[in-house]
């Protein structure tokens, strides 16, 4: 039997997930067979957790809750970002390699190749995130959240991930080497995560800074997580928190797609 | 559907890169079971072509049928009969040799259990078994060029294109790849080579179109172009300037080509030992100096040089040194 006849088996919704899936468990490979991959996933959560909380934790008014309280959401959406990254670098080095031309003449949907690396990132950053919140625990965290609460803000946190990723995934794309994606990279995170409420309140920004950081995504992902996890105000970020990663999706998986066909007509 | 005896139909095929005409009105046809080797130097558009028909690329205008497939309109069902291996080994650096394999099987829809058993076979029959599970980063690269060859015969795909698959491999490897190439021809699948080297081609191949400039030049066996330009070349370096210049008006020949800078002349010739005496009287006669005499056999760039009557421009960056 050929493969044809094995394809005509199964409908195409069967095959996009099996084809998907085949991907997304080569993308998780490295995670166990890269050491510094997975030094990187344990090291960094808890070396920031304890570098912001004991270096900036006196500094830092943050009003009525302690700061290690304060932290936690912006670290965890801060390491979401940053983990994105390695999608970036995943996609980039496929299309260097040349792999990227091969999946190109096999019979799937090849953005399935881009899927696999999104996907693979969301399920790192579930690890980093754990290993922090254990950390966090250690270093006097006491979040307040209910369990349907925290079902919430896993919610949130993977809607981020994945939405990030895909703009992670665009950079990919789009850099003319390895290097490019590192800087890229930079000026895409930093601001975005620095010019949010993820190390201090906005209240004491200058005007300008103040207007973009309340109102960027970034903020109001950290807000919604802040609010649920330790009873600060929830106000209407949840739902912009929602409405921006699904807005940012939409946008950002056709253009995924269009950018990784286009390399087709040069 | 398909013309039975032609595989591949290449007509009127274009395509650019903004002004630059990489494929001019491309015409080709491939008989099923048989391998073409497409010969010619960098930049006449031998890869372009293999992207095309590999649906990598879209022309901009002509027809390119695999199998009776469009290659643009039905590019998924020849993605099913097609396997590439391109000039640069893609295989997944993080995944052992087996792991590669098995997983382009899952891709290819093979199966699971299909999958591990045609990975096992590729493994031996490529040898790669003591190194299939070591991850690819490992590998030297010949072994590399071996498991994306492999690769890209898991689902035994009836059309293989090969884009220079012994460019930049040693001697040994390259002799290891063309075993496999050979082997792989005696199973009657369809197979398009593209290749700078008339011995590769002259080796490998049952036809050999030769490309320049986006377009085909000729096409035959390796004896009908080598024929083209006289088997074989007799080369002459003059001893002086002076010589060399009366030399020009009294040697003629077919193919001829001379070397101001070095003084060499060079024809065309039968081999017979009738013709390199007919020269060598004539130079003889007039007086001039031999400084050295040698007759080889044909390469890429003869066979250029007689095709088009200039020569390839790796050779022109060669002389340049």
């Amino acid at each position: 039997m050929n493969n044809l006849e094995h394809t005509n088996k199964h409908s195409r919704l069967y095959w996009y997930f099996s084809d998907t899936w085949v991907l997304i468990v080569r993308s998780l490979k490295p995670i166990f067979k890269n050491p510094d991959q997975l030094l990187g996933l344990t090291i960094q959560p808890i070396m920031f957790m304890l570098l912001f909380r004991y270096v900036f934790g006196g500094a830092i008014n943050t009003g009525g809750i302690t700061y290690v309280n304060f932290l936690v959401a912006g670290i965890l959406v801060q390491m979401s970002a940053f983990g994105s990254l390695t999608t970036s670098l995943s996609v980039a080095t496929d299309v260097r390699r040349g792999i990227m031309e091969r999946f190109k003449t096999l019979p799937i949907v090849s953005t399935s190749v881009i899927t696999g690396h999104v996907v693979a990132d969301l399920a790192r950053n579930i690890l980093s995130a754990i290993i922090m919140l254990l950390v966090a625990l250690l270093v006097g965290f006491k979040p307040t959240a209910t369990l349907s609460e925290w079902f919430l803000i896993a919610g949130i946190l993977l809607l981020f991930t994945f939405a990030i990723s895909w703009v992670a995934a665009i950079l990919g794309l789009l850099a003319k080497s390895l290097e490019a994606v590192q800087w890229m990279g930079f000026f895409f995170v930093f601001p975005l995560t620095f010019a949010s409420a993820a190390f201090a309140p906005t209240d004491s920004m200058p005007l300008v800074l103040r207007v973009f950081a309340e109102n960027q995504p970034v903020t109001h992902v950290i807000e919604a997580i802040r609010a649920l996890m330790v009873g600060t105000p929830l106000g209407n970020h949840a739902t912009m928190a929602t409405l921006w990663c699904i807005g940012i999706t939409i946008v950002a998986i056709p253009l995924t797609r269009y950018l990784f066909h286009k390399n087709n007509a040069k | 559907m398909s013309n039975e005896e032609n595989i591949i139909e290449i007509r009127g095929l274009k395509k650019s890169y903004g002004k630059l005409k990489v494929l001019d009105d491309l015409n080709l046809s491939v008989k099923r079971g048989t391998m073409l080797a497409l010969l010619g130097p960098n930049g006449a558009g031998k890869t372009t072509t293999i992207r095309i028909l590999s649906t990598l690329l879209s022309p901009d205008a002509g027809m390119v049928h695999v199998n009776g497939l469009d290659v643009v309109k039905d590019a998924n069902a020849v993605r099913h009969i097609i396997g590439l291996t391109g000039q640069y080994a893609s295989v997944d650096e993080y995944l052992t040799g087996r792991e590669n394999l098995v997983m382009m099987g899952k891709l290819y829809h093979l199966g699971g259990e299909q999958s591990k058993k045609r990975a096992g076979e590729l493994l031996e029959q490529f040898n790669l078994v003591d190194a299939a599970d070591r991850s690819a980063k490992t590998y030297s690269g010949g072994m590399r060029r071996r498991l994306d060859l492999a690769s890209s015969l898991v689902a035994t795909p009836p059309i293989i294109f090969l884009d220079e698959p012994t460019t930049g491999l040693d001697p040994r490897s390259r002799i290891a790849m063309w075993k496999v190439i050979e082997d792989l021809k005696a199973k009657e699948v369809t197979i398009v080579l593209t290749t700078q080297y008339l011995e590769e081609a002259d080796k490998l191949a049952d036809q050999i179109a030769v490309l320049d400039r986006g377009k085909i030049i000729a096409v035959g066996t390796a004896d009908e172009l080598k024929a083209k330009v006289g088997n074989e070349r007799i080369e002459f370096v003059i001893d002086t300037d002076e010589n060399f210049k009366k030399s020009l008006g009294i040697i003629s020949g077919v193919g001829l080509s001379t070397n101001k800078e070095d003084k060499s002349i060079s024809i065309s010739t039968d081999g017979s030992v009738r013709e390199v005496k007919r020269v060598l009287d004539i130079l003889y006669d007039a007086n001039v100096g031999i400084e050295s005499l040698s007759v080889h056999k044909p390469s890429l760039d003869d066979v250029f040089l007689g095709l088009t009557g200039k020569k390839t421009e790796v050779e022109q960056e060669e002389k340049k040194k």
